[in-house]
């Protein structure tokens, strides 16, 4: 099946210490689709290969039609013949460079006037808030706004696909969670595919609407946020990506998530929020606990998954969520599909960070 | 109970006798020959002595060649060590020791190999000889191949270890922006090492400006055609032991300014 539009590509690149890539992406505009994996996982062989800085060995690229990488053709674009915009890892702002020269750079190297680049740049710098930063160079600049010139620079040649490598990793934490947020507003601007390379699956969850899953050089699962969170497949999944996490309003160490209040140990956040809580953090009981857990309802077992030496229970409930337990845990509790549990959690155990 | 403590604390901070006498003497192995030079300076005569005819003609020269050596090392020891640093081929390490072997090859050597390669009856020499009539030994043009052979590696050694220290990165951010190869080169590459190039153009010069032994190996010491500063200077300590003296001074003053504004951006990039 061949589509004009969009990016379809087969990576097949092995390097000298044994490593080998063998990943199919296929990404249609106005979507995004997050590549997620451990460090080693071949992440920034992707970009690499995409970008045109490492030559497929098998396999293919082609983005809206045009084929840039068929070494079975004999085909091969050049890294600046390809179209594709890249935010690289640390961003990579030429140091030597302002603000602005950086922003233009694309621009001039088309052999565009300086003034009719400098018009472009400015509208941009405007659009991404970067103005009165024009003069300066990159290293005066926050870790935000070297984000958002990084993007200004990608996004001014107008290219068929963005490709963003770990655009948040360089930040501390609380700019992080600033910028995912203005990062994603920055996505919807663009009209073409976004490919978002990174290893931190909060990050994944709220900016892409598809997470392919990558270890060792393969992707290891493709679905929505959802089902990866709810349904992960491998162990590394399961303990980074497979954390339940839902939105809410905090208010003096609570957080409403629909009717239902959960309690949680932070009593200083307020307002729009993340609840994250690991699928071991959650308890299930098949009669009403007693003592002291305050997070606790009644739901049943909607589904429950076998890998290895951990079982995760599907639950319904006020707050739908996945536990995991042990697959004698699972035997002592005589537990199946459809049966009624309580569910215990501990609001040490709830990690809040605003939303 | 304190006592003790700030005594041994004080004791720590005080370096030891023996290690504070030899680096005296150490320095003074620096300071001992340029305090000998000073203390012979004809300080009155000096624009005298240094607007003779000897001199002023070995000024010329000196700075015309080195110039000329420092402009071919920047026209060929830029792409060399572009190439060292950038392109895996088969003996690069060999080709890497072969530049760097004027440095610590005696210079009389490099003088004799090059009259064996580019002498009117040497290798090259001769056919270059036969061909267009040019003759490099005892010519200036000759000065300008010996001070380069010598000269160069200083060069290429800075330029292609601020390549490798370059992260790769931003050539390919350049690249995927659209950028040719000559237009990375130009706007982003040669740019992010200028301050090491302008180092090693710097080192280059005033090396080519010391040039003694291959100079006066290859190129003679013929007077207005091939007699540099050091060959003036080793030649007038017989004749005119002033104008000896005053041609030093002009070089320790070059060699002292070349190394203040280079600092310690010269140990940083060897």
């Amino acid at each position: 099946m061949t589509r004009s539009e969009g990016l379809d590509a087969h990576l097949i690149v092995s390097t000298r210490d044994g490593f080998s890539l063998d990943v199919s992406l296929s990404l249609s505009p106005g979507r995004t689709i997050a590549l997620l994996g451990p460090n080693g996982a071949g992440k920034s062989t992707v970009v690499a290969a995409l970008a045109g800085l490492v030559p497929l060995e098998e396999g293919c690229i082609t983005l809206n039609g045009r084929t840039l990488d068929d070494p079975a053709r004999g085909v091969f674009a050049a890294p600046e013949d390809r179209g594709i915009g890249v935010v690289f890892q640390d961003y990579v702002l030429f140091p030597h460079l302002t603000v602005a020269q950086n922003v233009e750079f694309g621009l001039r190297s088309r052999g565009i006037t300086r003034s009719d680049a400098r018009d472009d740049a400015m509208t941009w710098m405007r659009r991404l808030g970067l103005d009165a930063f024009a003069d300066r160079k990159p290293r005066r600049l926050s870790g935000g706004q070297a984000q958002r010139v990084a993007l200004a620079r990608a996004l001014i040649t107008e290219p068929d696909l963005l490709l963003l490598d770990e655009p948040l990793a360089a930040l501390d934490a609380t700019t992080r969670v600033h910028l995912r947020r203005t990062l994603a507003d920055h996505l919807g601007q663009f009209a073409g595919p976004r490919l978002l390379i990174t290893h931190d699956p909060t990050e994944a969850f709220l900016l892409a609407d598809e997470i392919h899953v990558i270890e060792d050089g393969r992707v290891t699962q493709i679905g929505t946020p959802e089902d990866i969170r709810l349904r992960p497949r491998t162990p590394y999944i399961a303990d980074l990506a497979g954390s339940n996490l839902v939105r809410g309003i905090a208010e003096e160490g609570t957080v409403m998530v629909g009717d239902h209040r959960l309690h949680v140990a932070d009593t200083h956040i307020a307002g729009p929020v993340l609840a994250a809580i690991h699928p071991r953090a959650v308890v299930v009981h098949v009669k009403q606990p007693g003592g002291s857990p305050r997070n606790t309802w009644e739901g049943s077992v909607e589904r429950i998954e076998h890998y290895g030496d951990r079982v995760r229970l599907q639950t319904d409930g006020p707050i739908p969520i996945t536990a995991e337990v042990t697959p004698d845990a699972l035997d002592a509790l005589s537990i199946e599909e459809g049966s009624a549990v309580w569910i215990s959690i501990k609001a040490t155990e709830i990690t809040v960070t605003p939303d | 109970m304190t006592e003790p403590i700030h005594r041994s604390a004080r004791s720590a901070r005080r370096p030891p006798l023996l290690l504070i006498v030899l680096a005296v003497l150490g320095a003074a192995v620096f300071v001992v020959p340029l305090v000998g030079l000073l203390s012979r300076s004809p300080w009155s005569r000096l624009p005298e002595l240094l607007t003779g005819d000897i001199a002023l003609e070995a000024l010329r020269l000196s700075f015309v060649a080195s110039l000329g050596a420092t402009a071919i090392s920047a026209l060929l020891g830029v792409p060399l060590a572009w190439v060292l640093a950038r392109v895996e081929f088969p003996g690069r390490a060999v080709v890497r020791g072969l530049v760097l072997l004027p440095l610590v090859l005696p210079p009389v050597v490099g003088g004799a190999a090059l009259l064996f390669a580019l002498g009117r009856r040497g290798l090259f020499g001769e056919p270059l000889y036969e061909a267009t009539g040019l003759v490099l030994p005892f010519s200036t043009w000759g000065v300008v191949v010996a001070t380069t052979f010598v000269a160069m590696p200083f060069l290429v050694i800075t330029v292609e270890g601020a390549l490798r220290n370059l992260d790769p990165r931003f050539e390919g951010a350049a690249a995927s922006l659209g950028a040719g190869r000559w237009t990375v080169l130009r706007r982003v590459t040669l740019p992010m090492i200028g301050p090491s190039l302008a180092a090693g153009l710097v080192l280059t010069w005033a090396r080519a400006l010391g040039e003694f032994g291959a100079t006066i190996t290859f190129a003679g010491n013929l007077q207005g055609r091939t007699q540099t500063l050091p060959l003036a200077v080793y030649i007038a300590l017989e004749t005119d032991r002033d104008t000896a003296v005053a041609l030093s001074l002009v070089m320790v003053v070059i060699s002292l300014v070349v190394l203040v504004s280079l600092r310690e951006r010269w140990w940083k990039v060897l």
